[in-house]
Parts: structure tokens; C-alpha cells; sequence
């Protein structure tokens, strides 16, 4: 038993990519290992990784697949040996089983006996197997973004290999990755260790190795390092904390080997810039974590403090620390006096007074400007506010129209062409410090939101609406030109806009439905029944994999209607929890049964019929009167969106609908009675699948 | 602030904008590279003088170095912003292919110009380039120093609109922002250029570059004839085209004869492209071009650069 070690050297991988690419190797090698028969029972598979290496470390590995016998039968024994001499199909046999004529067995089997050989095959070697099998494994790697390096460009990667660690424990297996032969040598941190070769002497060394070389291979390690480390450098400053962000740790875990932070300070004048633009400014263009008061201190509670942590990557004396915070601060510096330049140069031109220049910004070459666009959302908006307020919503009209017809004035401005991921939220800011006044600002600050699924919608009426109006405008304008998402290709990003208008339809409870949206888009017919289309597919979608409903309930539901979100919901909440019960399991069971005999007597050319002048039995009577009897109640609930007790109510069907399948021929050779019968199930179906088609929930 | 003490206990004074130059061009020299002058019709960056949109085309090992001044007519800032400039210096080097080591040479090439890397934080961050306007594209880095980005290092996939093969390493460092880095200053005009070594006086780079920033941002923006700049890219442009099509017709004939090909000025050709590129941005900064046209414009220029490598690399199989 022993210890694999694969170490991949690169030139430094983009951070975005690592995580992935360390799993999937090391599910790559445990497959490959697995498949091959190498593994021990108990092995133990442990990745790392850091920018500049890949690596997989497998304990409980075999030095060779085990022998295997294979018992062969070959012609029968009589055919085989004449007068106790062997035939030209017995040395014919005994060369393709590859044993001598002598080693041949006599087998006793129920037709006769026969000639039988026993093969052995020895299990290849391990350190041959992953020679031939492993650096496949390593080029079959995926990566977003792909590079040739080498002359004759023999194979593509994510930047070029330069070196590749490959032990049984301390033994080199002798594989070649792209034209790189596997050694015992790695190396350490570019400048703290510098060129020299780390040597591993075997395989379980291979973490302390490289921590002696200073490389921390493990990602876990170091991202609490780096945790830790903010946390001792915050606290230099007294009350401060550091705001937590995830995505920048996994971002700095995977830009470091070694990781250090240091904590700097930019002026305080600069706090009076927005923290939106400090925010971005440190954490997206520079990977620095900003600094805030902590809770319980009232004035500075969640708020900035003028400093920066960068996490480095390297270990410096207090004089090499000095030199970096110093440069970082000087970087840092230069950005925000930028963002002050542009944010003071900005003001000059109001946003009212942008709104022509927005026809030189092109929305989209076919349809036309963001002048264009913001027509279409303003008419788009009028007849959405029409509908709300007819509905008895509340909000501020005017405010509204002023917000759309700004909305896009700050893709304009110098500070969102520096920082262009703050749209929205720069024209929010500047409508605010322009006296727009605060439903204006927050409307526009809010329009882009929810960004995900995740992401919350805007709290105001008015941001909502605006929200809607401009997604479902560009949705239906970008099918009428052809520009619907399909497979995996979605360059506007109409899913993630659909799923908007969903969840805003969903957490507003603003009183409209998906179709009264829609209609609010100038669009034809066809483009409107294919939008409807993928807005139900987008229901669909938030129903099972944001709101987690199971696949059938969702079906279910949404062949019932999935105009209303918020009511196809509450049908979804109140269908999950009935179809526990028994008696529910088994109406879905008979409703589907129903639907199938409907559609073998539509296929029969049957026709429904009436009982009025049919004597029934009296299984099928008891059905028609409690179906007659149930049905105005189940309305009843219906209406008042008491799904849940509607439900219930048609889950006592059960005995009477058992009791009718039990005894009653549905397809009766006698035409009228058949008729009768397919009238009843009929109403019965479609009586009481209001709330969901109960036919496609999935039963035991 | 903690800058003062820190560079009052440096042993030496940093070194000045020329000497950064020379550093660096005495590094690469002894690795090898040929050292080039700046190429010298207006170019927007060092990838696009024909040491590189070229050199990179078809089988033949090259190594060059230069450092070229590059025009980005919209980004000046009439010498008025301390860290924009509408002719800032690249010092551009290639690496075809590139050697194994090609990083750690990097580093060293960096040491050369005396950034001690013990003291300093280095990091390679993705970053991918591209250029539609030379059908160019790559992947790589930039090269973070201490939060300053202080080169572009690329390993070139396709120029011209062709795939390479060798693939190249292209490294393009800003000299201005390495030397206010080095020397801390905060404005690129406060940079030393040099001092005399004898009476110790410092010439800035505002005393060398800041009357051109000036008057060629009031040109570029102000006085700038939109109508005979069109005129101007009209004509180049009319030219570039006339030769790409007497090309196209020389290396389709069978008979034309390889001394007839060898001598076809493709390099002229390529130079009339060049022209036409700066004369965009000229455009460009003026505010003469809607974004419809933008993309058709570079359309254009991209149509001839692609077509100079396509007969480039005809012509050296001749």
C-alpha cells in the first residue's frame, strides 16, 4: 500500500478557475483509480491547490492490480482429444486461451464435458498504469479559457505546465505531461524561497515540503490564515472591523501561496465620496477589504473608516511592509481622486439634461438608442401604473415617470464609464444630491435589482415598476428581432431579466399578472404567445429550483394556469403539503386514469354523454352526487384562495371514486350508459382541477 | 504617511525615467533580444508598430525590444490630470517563442531596474487581451505591483486575424507608472527623466513632455479639422486598399516571379494602415464618431491589417 502524489506546475492560473479545477482532478485520479483497481478500501483522497499548482495526494493505493483467473471453455472434450491425443482445435484453443496443450482441464458441464482452460492474468503495475492513463486524466481538465504555448501547439491548457511532481511514495512515476517529465522537484514562492528546487522526498511529505518552501498548499489553511490575519490587522484600528465579503476572500485565497495582510490608510476626504464608489474602487478594482465601525457605536456603526486591508502575497520585515502599504495607499489614492474628478465633473450636466445625449448611446443596433428604450419603458410604464392604480396601489405616478425617463441618463457620466458595474446606482446618487428627491433616486438606484435569485427587489413601488417595465420591454423587443435565448446562448441576458420580472411579481405583491405585463409591450401575437411561453418556462424554473417545489407539483400547478405568481404559489405550497395524505395519493392516481380513458375513447371516437336519461349503477350515482354536491364548495374555496381546504375537501372523493373504479365498466358496451359515464368522469376532472392537474403529480 | 521615512533610508537614490530605459533595454539586450528604435509613425500602443503585428506572423524565432511612445489622442488630459497622458511609453518586448523561463527573466528584468522583490508584493492577475482592430487576441496577465499595475504580459493566440504558431510572449511595461512608483511621486510630470551629473539639477518629465500633453490635447480636441481628418482616412485608407488588391493579384499569379514578391511593399502597405488607425482616434477624440459608425470604422481598419498579415505571411514563404 502506498502513497500518490500528482503535482501539476503551471504559470499562475486564473483565481476564478482553481476551485474547479482542483476538484475535478482529484475526482479525475480517484475515478481513474478506482476503475483500474488500485484503491484500497479505506484510501484517502486529499486535493490542493494554489496559483501556481494543482496537486492530488492519494493514501491507500495499490503497487499493482490484482492477478485475475478467467476459466475458459473451449470445444468439447471429444472434438478436442482423439484416443487421448490432442486435435488441431485442441492446440487451436490452447493458443488463444495463451496456455500449453498440457494445461488443458476437462470440464464437466450439464450438455457434456468440455475443454476448459484456466487464464491468469497479472495485474498491470501501478506506476505503469498512471504512466499511460493519468496525463489524459490531466488534459481532459476543463477550463473557461484555453492557451496554446508550445511551438507546433501540441496541446491547449489554461497556461503553460512548467513542471510535474509524480511519487508512489518516493518513487518518480515516469509520466509526461504536455511534454514535461514527471520528477520528484517542485517549487516554492516566487520570491521568498525563490528558484531553488523543493525537493519531495515522499509523497506524504508533500504539504510540509512545500511549507518549508513557503507554499501553503492547502486552500482551507490559508483562507482561515487570511481570515485571521484581517482580523489581527483590523484590530490595530481601535472599534474597527473589516466587512465581510466571500467572493474577494475565495478571490485572494486563490491569488496567494503565502498570505499576509497589511492594513493602510487612505485621507478621510475621501469618505465623502459615496461607499458605493469607495466600495468598488477597493474591493473590484483593487481586492481590498474596506473597513467599518462596529456595531453598537451609533455614528459609525456599518459605516467606512478611512483604511484598506490588502492581503499580499508574501511575508515582509517592517520595512518592506512600510514600502507596500505605502504603494497600495498611493494606488488607492489616485483612484479615488479619479472618482472625485469624475463625480465633481459630472455634476456640471444635470441628469435632466442628459436625456438627449442619451440617443447617441446605442440600447441596440437593430431597435436603436437608450434615447429609443426610454421612450419604450415610459410607454411600457404609463399603462403598468394605470393597471396598479386601477387596483388601488398607492404610489407617487409622477415620481415614477420622471424615474424612467432618467434611468439610463447615467450611462452618460464619466463615473459609470470608469465604473461601469455601478450603473444604476450612480444615477440613483446623483438624482438624490440633485434634488430629484428620494422615490426618484431610489427607484432609479434600484432598477437593475435583483441582480440573482438571491438578490432582494427594490423596496418602493415605484423602483419595482420600473424594474418591471424596462426588463419586460427588452424582452419582448429583443424577440420581435430574432434575439430569443436558446440552449445555452442568452448574449442579453433575457433569463436573468425573466427571472427578475418572476421574482418581483412573487415579493411584491403588486396585483398584476404575467400576461397583464406582457400586454403592456408593444409586440404582434406570435411574439407574444413565445414570450408567454418563456416567461411560464421561467416560472417554472423560480417554482423548482429557487423555491424548491418538486417537479411534479410544478407541473402540476402550472397546467392549472401560471398567469398569477403569487397565486401559482399558494396552489404549489398547498398541493406540496396535501399530497402527503393517502387519500390525495390515490384521487392523482384515479384523476390520471381518468384522463387516460378520456383520451382512449376520444381515440375510439366515443362522445361524452348525459346521465339525464341513463339508469347508472349505483357506485356511478353516488359519484355523480358527490361530485355535484363538493363541486360549488370547492369553487367556493377556490375563490377565496383557500387551496389547502379545497384540497382537503376533494381528497374525500376518495371512497366514492375508489368505490366506482371498483365496480363500474366506464367503457360499457351500451352506448348511452358509456356516455353517461364518460360525462361524469369528465365533469369530475374537470371540476376540481382548478387549483393544479392533478394528474401529473408522480404517486408511489 | 509612512512614505518619507521609507525612502530616506533607500541606500540610493531611485533611478530616473532614462535610466529605467536603459536598465531595461540593457536586460534584455544581454538575453539576446534585438533593441529597436521606436517605430516611428503614430501608433495607439507598442503591438502595433510591424516589430510586433508582424514579427509575430509565421515560423520565425525573433526576440525585440523597444520602447515606443503611444498616442491615445482621448485620453489626454490637456497635462492637467497627474495621471493621464495622451502619449505615454511603452516599453513592448517579444519573445518568440517564448523560453520556458520566460517569468522568472520577468522578475529579473524587473530587479534590473532596481525593485528589490523582497520588499515589494507581486501578484499575476488574468487578464486577457484583445484587439478587434488588428483581429489580435491573447491571454495572460497584468502584473500587479504593490496594487499598481506595472506590465501587461501576454501570451499571444492570433494577430491579424491568424492563428500563430509560434505562440509569443508579449510584455508591455508602462514606464511612466513603473518610474512614479519607483521615485513616489503623484504626478506623472513630477517623474525625474534625468540629472545632470554634474551640477545634480533634475529634469522632470514635465519639463520634457508637458508643453506636447498640452498642445496636442487642444489639437486633439479642439482644433482638429473633423472634415480633412475623414479626408485624411479616406485617402489612406483608398491607398492601403489599391495595394492590398495589387497583392492579392501578384501572389495569385502563378507566374509572377519570387523576386517580383519579395520586393511587394507590404511594409508601406502596412504603414498607410497604421495611418489610418491613428486618424480613428483622431475621430474618436473629437467626438466625430457615433457609436453606429464606431463599429464599422473599426471594421475597416481592421479589414487592411488583416490583409497585410495574410499577404505578410505569404510573402515570407517566398
Amino acid at each position: 500500500m502506498a502513497d500518490f502524489l500528482l503535482e501539476i506546475g503551471l504559470e499562475e492560473v486564473p483565481a476564478r478557475m482553481i476551485a474547479g479545477a482542483e476538484a475535478e482532478l482529484g475526482r479525475r485520479v480517484n475515478d481513474l483509480l478506482t476503475r483500474e483497481r488500485l484503491l484500497t478500501s479505506g484510501a484517502k483522497l486529499t486535493t490542493y491547490s494554489t496559483p501556481r499548482r494543482l496537486a492530488v495526494l492519494i493514501e491507500g493505493v495499490l503497487a499493482s492490480q490484482a492477478d485475475t483467473k478467467e476459466q475458459l471453455t473451449g470445444p468439447s472434450w471429444k472434438v478436442a482429444f482423439k484416443d487421448g491425443k490432442p486435435t488441431p482445435a485442441a492446440e487451436a484453443f490452447a493458443k488463444k486461451a495463451g496456455v500449453a496443450v498440457a494445461a488443458l482441464e476437462k470440464v464437466s458441464q450439464a450438455k457434456g464435458e468440455y475443454v476448459g482452460a484456466t487464464v491468469k492474468r497479472q495485474g498491470r503495475k501501478t506506476v505503469e498504469l498512471l504512466a499511460t492513463e493519468l496525463p489524459k486524466e490531466v488534459l481532459g481538465l476543463y477550463w473557461a479559457k484555453n492557451m496554446y504555448w508550445r511551438t507546433g501547439k501540441p496541446e491547449r491548457f489554461v497556461r503553460p505546465v512548467r513542471w510535474v511532481v509524480a511519487l508512489l511514495d518516493s518513487s518518480i512515476v515516469l509520466l509526461e505531461i504536455a511534454g514535461i517529465k514527471a520528477g520528484n522537484t517542485s517549487r516554492g514562492h516566487r520570491v521568498l524561497h525563490g528558484e531553488k528546487p523543493v525537493v519531495i522526498a515522499k509523497a506524504a511529505n508533500y504539504a510540509e515540503s512545500l511549507r518549508a518552501a513557503k507554499v501553503v498548499v492547502d486552500v482551507a489553511e490559508r483562507r482561515l490564515a487570511i481570515r485571521n490575519a484581517l482580523d489581527a490587522a483590523t484590530r490595530t484600528v481601535v472599534g474597527a472591523r473589516w466587512r465581510e465579503d466571500g467572493p474577494l476572500i475565495e478571490t485572494v485565497v486563490h491569488l496567494t501561496e503565502w498570505p499576509t495582510v497589511v492594513l493602510g490608510d487612505f485621507e478621510p476626504e475621501y469618505l465623502a465620496l459615496p461607499e458605493e464608489v469607495l466600495v468598488t474602487v477597493m474591493r473590484d478594482h483593487q481586492k481590498y477589504f474596506a473597513v467599518e465601525g462596529p456595531e453598537g457605536r451609533p455614528n459609525i456603526a456599518g459605516k467606512l473608516l478611512p483604511h484598506f486591508l490588502a492581503v499580499l502575497n508574501t511575508q515582509v520585515d517592517a520595512e518592506g511592509e512600510a514600502i507596500i502599504r505605502h504603494g497600495n495607499a498611493r494606488v488607492l489614492r489616485a483612484r479615488f481622486k479619479d472618482a472625485r474628478f469624475f463625480w465633481d465633473f459630472d455634476q456640471k450636466t444635470l441628469l435632466t439634461a442628459r436625456v438627449e445625449s442619451l440617443k447617441h448611446v446605442t440600447f441596440q443596433k437593430e431597435l436603436g438608442s437608450y434615447h429609443w428604450k426610454t421612450e419604450a419603458n415610459l410607454a411600457v410604464a404609463r399603462k403598468l401604473a394605470a393597471t396598479v392604480k386601477a387596483a388601488g396601489v398607492l404610489f407617487d405616478e409622477a415620481a415614477l415617470l420622471k424615474a424612467v425617463e432618467l434611468a439610463k441618463t447615467d450611462l452618460t457620466t464619466e463615473l459609470v464609464k470608469e465604473f461601469t458595474e455601478l450603473q444604476g446606482i450612480i444615477g440613483g446618487l446623483y438624482a438624490k444630491a440633485q434634488g430629484l428627491g428620494d422615490v426618484v433616486a431610489q427607484a432609479i438606484y434600484a432598477q437593475y435589482t435583483p441582480a440573482s435569485t438571491e438578490d432582494s427587489i427594490p423596496k418602493t413601488v415605484e423602483g419595482q415598476l420600473l424594474g418591471l417595465a424596462d426588463r419586460a420591454q427588452t424582452i419582448t423587443a429583443m424577440f420581435g428581432i430574432g434575439n430569443e435565448p436558446t440552449g445555452s446562448k442568452d448574449p442579453f441576458a433575457l433569463r436573468r431579466a425573466a427571472n427578475a420580472i418572476i421574482k418581483i411579481l412573487a415579493e411584491s405583491g403588486l396585483p398584476l399578472a404575467l400576461y397583464t405585463v406582457l400586454n403592456t409591450c408593444d409586440a404582434d401575437t406570435i411574439n407574444k404567445e413565445q414570450v408567454a411561453a418563456f416567461l411560464r418556462e421561467r416560472l417554472s424554473f423560480y417554482l423548482k429550483d429557487v423555491r424548491g417545489f418538486a417537479y411534479d407539483v410544478v407541473s402540476a400547478v402550472l397546467a392549472a394556469g401560471a398567469d398569477d405568481v403569487r397565486d401559482a404559489i399558494a396552489r404549489a405550497e398547498a398541493l406540496t403539503a396535501a399530497r402527503q395524505s393517502a387519500d390525495f395519493a390515490a384521487i392523482s392516481a384515479a384523476f390520471k386514469r381518468i384522463k387516460n380513458i378520456l383520451r382512449q375513447a376520444e381515440e375510439k371516437g366515443f362522445p361524452l354523454g348525459s346521465s339525464k336519461d341513463v339508469k347508472l349503477a349505483p357506485e356511478a350515482q353516488q359519484l355523480a352526487n358527490a361530485a355535484a354536491a363538493l363541486a360549488p364548495k370547492v369553487a367556493n374555496l377556490r375563490q377565496q384562495h383557500a387551496y389547502g381546504e379545497a384540497l382537503a375537501l376533494i381528497a374525500t372523493l376518495r371512497p366514492v371514486v375508489d368505490a366506482f373504479f371498483d365496480k363500474v365498466m366506464v367503457l360499457d358496451n351500451d352506448p348511452a350508459i358509456r356516455g353517461a359515464h364518460l360525462g361524469l368522469i369528465d365533469e369530475v376532472l374537470r371540476g376540481f382541477s382548478g387549483i393544479a392537474d392533478f394528474s401529473e403529480i408522480v404517486t408511489a | 504617511m509612512h512614505s518619507s521615512q521609507v525612502l530616506s533610508k533607500s541606500k540610493t537614490a531611485p533611478l530616473t525615467f532614462q535610466e529605467l530605459l536603459f536598465r531595461l533595454q540593457s536586460f534584455w539586450a544581454e538575453r539576446g533580444c534585438v533593441l529597436q528604435q521606436p517605430y516611428d509613425v503614430e501608433v495607439g500602443a507598442g503591438t502595433m508598430a510591424p516589430e510586433t503585428f508582424l514579427r509575430v506572423l509565421g515560423p520565425k524565432p525573433y526576440k525585440v525590444g523597444y520602447a515606443q511612445p503611444s498616442r491615445r489622442p482621448a485620453d489626454g488630459r490637456y497635462g492637467e490630470n497627474p495621471n493621464r497622458l495622451f502619449k505615454h511609453t511603452q516599453f513592448q518586448l517579444i519573445l518568440k517563442p517564448p523560453p520556458v523561463n520566460v517569468q522568472e527573466l520577468y522578475l529579473e528584468s524587473l530587479e534590473a531596474m532596481g525593485i528589490d522583490l523582497s520588499q515589494h508584493d507581486l501578484k499575476f492577475e488574468e487578464d486577457n487581451w484583445e484587439s478587434p482592430a488588428i483581429g489580435a487576441w491573447g491571454v495572460g496577465w497584468q502584473v500587479m505591483l504593490d496594487g499598481l499595475e506595472i506590465t501587461q504580459f501576454t501570451y499571444f493566440q492570433q494577430c491579424g486575424g491568424l492563428e500563430l504558431d509560434p505562440i509569443c510572449a508579449e510584455l508591455t511595461y508602462g514606464m511612466e507608472r513603473i518610474a512614479a512608483f519607483l521615485q513616489d511621486k503623484d504626478s506623472i510630470y513630477e517623474i525625474v527623466w534625468a540629472v545632470d551629473p554634474e551640477t545634480g539639477e533634475a529634469i522632470t518629465y514635465g519639463d520634457v513632455r508637458l508643453p506636447e500633453e498640452l498642445q496636442f490635447s487642444v489639437y486633439n480636441f479642439e482644433f482638429a479639422d473633423v472634415d480633412k481628418l475623414w479626408e485624411h482616412f479616406r485617402l489612406y485608407e483608398a491607398e492601403a486598399q489599391a495595394m492590398l488588391t495589387r497583392a492579392s493579384e501578384l501572389f495569385a499569379n502563378e507566374n509572377a516571379s519570387a523576386v517580383e514578391k519579395r520586393r511587394f511593399p507590404l511594409l508601406a502597405t502596412y504603414e498607410l494602415a497604421l495611418k489610418c488607425s491613428h486618424l480613428f482616434n483622431l475621430l474618436d477624440a473629437r467626438g466625430a464618431i457615433s457609436v453606429t459608425e464606431r463599429v464599422g470604422v473599426i471594421a475597416r481598419i481592421r479589414n487592411l491589417a488583416v490583409g497585410v498579415a495574410k499577404v505578410y505571411a505569404l510573402q515570407q514563404v517566398t
